[in-house]
């Protein structure tokens, strides 16, 4: 008896603090409308600011509050500083776009915070004056969990205090539903967003400084908090405060007692959490559905069929790649097979996301169940590599049938959350089911048949992505497509001239799986080696920062923005703080071209050729 | 004129590559009711947004009070003194209708008396019942009403008022004429957009037309009158 | 003869009753306007003719066969086309390529990948275009078009399934008055020709009085009254919940008709 609630304690005091970041991620998107991965890296900021205060200032418990409130300020500062430089330039880009900006801003606080506090794990010491435990029921709580289970409860009645009571709380809440209309009644919005920005950034940082007498403060914590913080939000409702509290203590609570059955199960309850969740309730426990999308998107121009010249170019440039093997049989061909595998992921990527309008943060789910599945046949079945082949994106279509059944009832950012979901736990049983896959160490001797060679495997690729891209192609313009992309535009529209839209998408999805599938197989047999990061998150993130440079609004893009994407990570990876640099270059793009490569090379393009037609909207 | 309380000039606003007003020109007088007509896509609506800063004109002058605002921002034109309301309502569906004035509050002008909520409860009735709804909860008349009301609460010298009669009820169109009505008695300026002729004539003291987002007729609805064919080539009647 | 019966629709949210106990019947070829105060239920009645609302109770009968309970798509598919009220239209795609898509679906095309999209059904959908005044405009883009334009190709996109019965909702807000004359009376010309039985809410009344056969009046979810146009115009209590005393459409668009 008393231990289980000695678990339930501790499941709270968890939850206080994952509550703090959920709610600052919350704020910040029901204001902005921005998902900003860089969230964790905020937390992250506030236990090693607070680490130093704390063990520089000694002054007994007042010290310690102190410290932990100036590293929640300070951090509150930092992000004023991204919400000023950075946010304010794209708060009008695609919703997107504004996740890789963040994304880029997380690798540069990455590598700040690996430039100023070292690689080391640091451990800070415990907080005054509640430093002991207490006995309940027999069992000793720590005096700390139980001031942290009163803080969250005491923030929540604060944050609803200001956002109920104060002409500030009452923008804010007006911001989040029509920014355009409060600013055209008289409030400057520009202050109102970094307000609520710091806002947010100051809870995210109070909750890290919070952590720093629990847990050793590492270079790990951003992305270790970033999902759980996510699917926080998302099972509360995208922009609730009040839903963040109540599903982070779900979710803690359920977590404490999970693992005493099932101790591996952390990494994955709570995404199953949220999928359960969602299937039930679209837009979580307290959201609504307008608080599944972010600003409403420019309407993309009519298709045009690729003209003449375009054809001859597309040629021109298989005719040149089929060439490489001429010039050089080392590096660059291996380089273009990973060109190539890119390529063709970052297309499947953009068939459900550009042509579907259905955001995956997962892909690298059927990516890396390609990959596997080719593995393992090989390893496993004993299967020679051409029929090998073929189990890879049969598995990935398997998956992303399952996986997709539950992604299309929802919609915007609940459906994406959950793509990241479904990735999150194929992720988490490819690492604990270290019997068949290996679990951290992979698999390892996948090579290419004998057959094989560097140049017949480079031709092989060439060939299945040409045909892969062909295929993508074919099928946007195609009335397949176009059922996909008037989903996209209106689902109202598309169920009122009898189209079943989700068996529509649920289709799209798988196909785009099976492809992805595909580009796991080139990769499988390319390396010789599987390992659990292909499914990760980062992965996912890669493939959307493709599509994303390239311009989602062309079937062109994904093909440039692969292409910078490998030419940019193989150069930049070499050097010392390449997050840093890589980082700053997505955050360039980010706000020099928020349409992307394609998009910006076509506004280039009509300013060197006026009379080309534009694309407009009247009034 | 030097006593226009609004002066444009030469505006011109372009959506993406499409030219959408052309060279717009007109005035408003300080305690006038103007109404902007024109057929649907005209430049009408571009023309208020134009003003308001919501969309940044490519060229051209508004001057109000003197001072030249194109290109300002809308926050900042609210805060000179004139008040925007949308075509589309667009009030705060999940605030309560106090809320919604709260939103809109600005410091009162010192030539005018302040509006306030219990002013504005009286002039609209229907809201004082409510204050403690959710908009969202309100008919579409009753938003129509509370998206006024909140313009008002920014003590506006000029309000721009969206197509005020469109979709609406005839009943409440009615209202919404008083209310008009209402405003030039308490020394305001109001600049309407407009389809239907015959509430403008009832409401408004000249109109102006615009077609193709050019300006083709400005005067009073005795001219108009005078000139039927004018009305029947722009306005489609 | 009837060709949409609809009897005791009830819907309540929240604990108010939206709509309450609604009976009517539309005939063939019959042009019925439904009018009524923003917030009157409208709209939500219109959304359980057509299977986006289930109804709390009530039937809704499309010559004899039940319509509740069936999803949008199913009942678009036996016969019940609609606009919206705020319009829906695909905006990436042209003005064509609108059309051609309800004539993929109506031809069941719509898993198809080898064709290519914009090459199917262009002289079917050119047609329906020029039926309603937009045969010009087929390659511009939607996202161009004006608010009135895209009320037009909403028409021709509910046309291309020949539909029995046409539900639509506000069809001539944000048009000018002779396009909105110009649209009823092509709508009218579409009953006459193709024996297409419409159902309309407007608060045009020029427009309601102008064109309807018969009008039917929705206040507080309940109808209150039925009938032609000089007797809607008549009744005291219409008058007072709804049309005020007319000084503001009387004698709109300059006496153009009358």
């Amino acid at each position: 008896m008393g231990f289980y609630f000695a678990q339930l304690l501790t499941g709270l005091a968890n939850a206080s603090s994952l509550f703090l970041i959920a709610c600052g991620l919350s704020i910040i998107f029901g204001v902005t409308r921005i998902v900003n991965f860089a969230h964790g890296s905020l937390y992250m900021l506030g236990a090693y600011i607070a680490y130093t205060l704390v063990t520089t200032i000694h002054a007994g418990p007042f010290g310690f509050w102190a410290s932990v409130l100036l590293s929640a300020a300070a951090v509150a500062l930092v992000g004023a500083v991204i919400e000023i430089l950075i946010l304010r330039r794209i708060y009008r880009a695609p919703e997107l776009f504004q996740l890789v900006a963040t994304f880029g801003v997380l690798l540069i606080i990455q590598d700040a915070t690996l430039a100023i506090w070292g690689a080391e794990d640091l451990l800070g010491p415990r907080a005054p004056g509640l430093d002991r435990a207490v006995r309940i029921f027999g069992e000793p709580i720590p005096e700390y969990d139980l001031a942290l289970i009163v803080i969250g409860p005491v923030v929540l009645g604060l944050i609803t205090l200001v956002f109920r009571k104060t002409r500030w709380g009452v923008l804010v809440r007006a911001a989040t539903q029509d920014r355009e209309m409060v600013g055209a009644l008289g409030v400057n919005q520009r202050w109102l967003f970094t307000s609520a920005f710091m806002l947010g950034a100051f809870l995210a940082g109070l909750g890290g400084a919070l952590q720093v007498p629990r847990e050793s403060v590492s270079l790990l914590m951003d992305l270790s908090v970033i999902g759980e913080a996510f699917v926080v939000v998302v099972i509360g409702g995208m922009g609730s405060v009040g839903g963040a509290f109540v599903a982070a203590i779900i979710i803690s609570v359920l977590n404490a007692f999970g693992v005493l059955v099932f101790p591996q199960i952390s990494l994955i309850l709570p995404f199953l959490v949220m999928a359960i969740v969602l299937v039930v309730r679209p837009y979580g426990l307290f959201g609504s559905p307008a608080s599944a999308h972010g600003a409403p998107p420019v309407p993309e121009a009519p298709m045009r069929p690729l003209n003449q010249a375009g054809i001859v170019a597309m040629t021109l440039v298989v005719v040149a790649f089929a060439a490489l093997p001429v010039v050089d049989d080392g590096f660059i061909l291996v380089l273009a097979v990973d060109l190539f595998v890119a390529v063709l992921f970052a297309a499947s990527l953009h068939l459900i996301m550009g042509v579907g309008g259905m955001v995956s943060f997962g892909h690298a789910a059927y990516f890396g169940l390609g990959a596997y599945a080719a593995a393992l046949a090989v390893k496993t079945l004993g299967l020679p590599m051409l029929p090998a082949m073929l189990f890879g994106p049969l598995a990935a279509a398997l998956g992303a049938a399952v996986f997709g059944w539950f992604c299309v009832r929802l919609s915007g950012v609940y459906l994406a959350m959950l793509t990241l979901a479904a990735a999150q736990i194929l992720w988490g049983v490819t690492f604990q089911w270290q019997s068949v896959t290996g679990g951290d160490d992979g698999i390892l001797g996948v090579w290419p048949a004998s057959w094989a060679s560097r140049e017949v495997y480079f031709y092989l690729a060439l060939a299945v992505t040409v045909v892969g891209l062909a295929l993508i192609r074919r099928i946007a313009n195609s009335p397949f497509g176009y059922t996909l992309r008037g989903g996209r535009d209106s689902p109202t529209r598309a169920e009122a001239i009898g189209i079943d839209l989700k068996a529509h998408q649920w289709l799209g999805f798988i196909i785009a799986g099976a492809l992805a599938g595909v580009a796991g197989v080139l990769f499988a047999f390319a390396k010789g080696s599987v390992f659990p990061e292909t499914l990760a998150i980062g992965h996912s993130i890669d493939a959307l920062i493709m599509v994303l440079l390239g311009g989602v609004q062309s079937l062109l893009g994904p093909l440039f923005g692969a292409t910078a994407f490998v030419l940019i990570e193989d150069w930049v990876t070499r050097l010392d703080y390449w997050r840093f640099i890589f980082g700053a270059i997505i955050l360039l793009i980010c706000i020099a071209a928020p349409d992307g490569i394609a998009g910006g090379l076509s506004r280039l393009w009509r300013l060197v050729r006026p009379g080309t037609p534009r694309s407009g909207r009247p009034a | 004129m030097a006593d226009d309380l609004l002066a444009v000039s030469g505006l011109n606003t372009y959506y993406g590559g499409a030219h959408i007003l052309s060279d717009v020109a007109f005035a408003i007088g300080g305690n006038e009711v103007v109404a902007l007509l024109g057929r649907n896509g005209a430049g009408k609506s571009t023309t208020i947004k134009s003003v308001m800063g919501l969309v940044r004109p490519r060229s051209g002058s508004v001057v109000y009070q003197g001072e030249e605002i194109a290109g300002d921002e809308p926050y900042r034109v609210c805060r000179r003194g004139i008040g925007y309301v949308p075509e589309e309502r667009r009030v705060f569906s999940e605030l309560t209708v106090e809320e919604n004035l709260e939103v809109g509050r600005r410091p009162p002008r010192a030539d005018a008396s302040e509006w306030t909520p219990e002013r504005l409860y009286a002039l609209f009735p229907n809201l004082a019942e409510r204050r403690r709804h959710p908009a969202g909860r309100m008919s579409g008349g009753e938003q129509q009403m509370l998206t006024i009301a909140r313009t008002l609460m920014g003590n506006p010298r000029l309000v721009l008022l969206d197509e005020p009669s469109e979709g609406i009820a005839p009943l409440i169109v009615e209202q919404m004429a008083m209310v008009i009505k209402e405003l030039k008695r308490e020394g305001l300026a109001v600049l309407i957009s407009e389809q239907n002729l015959h509430f403008a004539r009832i409401v408004s003291d000249r109109a102006v037309i615009i077609e193709k987002g050019a300006v083709r007729f400005t005067g009073t609805f005795a001219d108009l009158d005078a000139n039927p064919d004018i009305a029947q080539a722009t306005l489609a009647l | 003869m009837s060709v949409l019966s609809v009897r005791g629709l009830t819907k309540t949210f929240g604990g108010i009753k939206a709509v309450s106990d609604v009976s009517f019947d539309l005939e063939k070829a019959e042009f019925l306007a439904l009018i009524g105060p923003n917030g009157a239920g409208k709209t939500t009645c219109f959304n359980m003719l057509n299977g986006y609302l289930r109804p709390d109770a009530g039937s809704v009968k499309l010559d004899g066969t039940e319509l509740v309970g069936i999803r949008p798509r199913k009942v678009w598919r036996m016969g019940v086309g609609r606009t919206f009220q705020i319009t829906e239209t695909f905006a990436s795609m042209t003005v064509r390529e609108n059309v051609q898509m309800a004539l993929i679906s109506h031809h069941r095309q719509t898993l198809d990948i080898t064709h290519r999209a914009r090459a199917l059904h262009v002289a079917e959908a050119d047609a329906l275009l020029a039926r309603v005044g937009m045969a010009a405009d087929a390659d511009r883009a939607t996202s161009e078009l004006a608010y009135g334009d895209l009320k037009r190709l909403e028409l021709a996109v509910a046309l291309a399934h020949r539909p029995k019965v046409l539900l639509m909702d506000e069809p001539t807000a944000g048009m000018a008055p002779s396009e909105r004359i110009a649209l009823m009376a092509l709508t009218g010309d579409i009953i006459k020709a193709e024996g297409v039985s419409v159902l309309f809410t407007e608060h045009d009344m020029d427009v309601v009085f102008t064109h309807a056969h018969r009008i039917l009046v929705l206040n507080r979810g309940r109808l209150i009254a039925e009938g032609t146009g000089a007797e809607i115009r008549a009744n005291a209590e219409v008058q007072a919940v709804y049309l005020g005393g007319g000084s503001v459409f009387h004698g709109e668009a300059g006496g153009a008709h009358g």
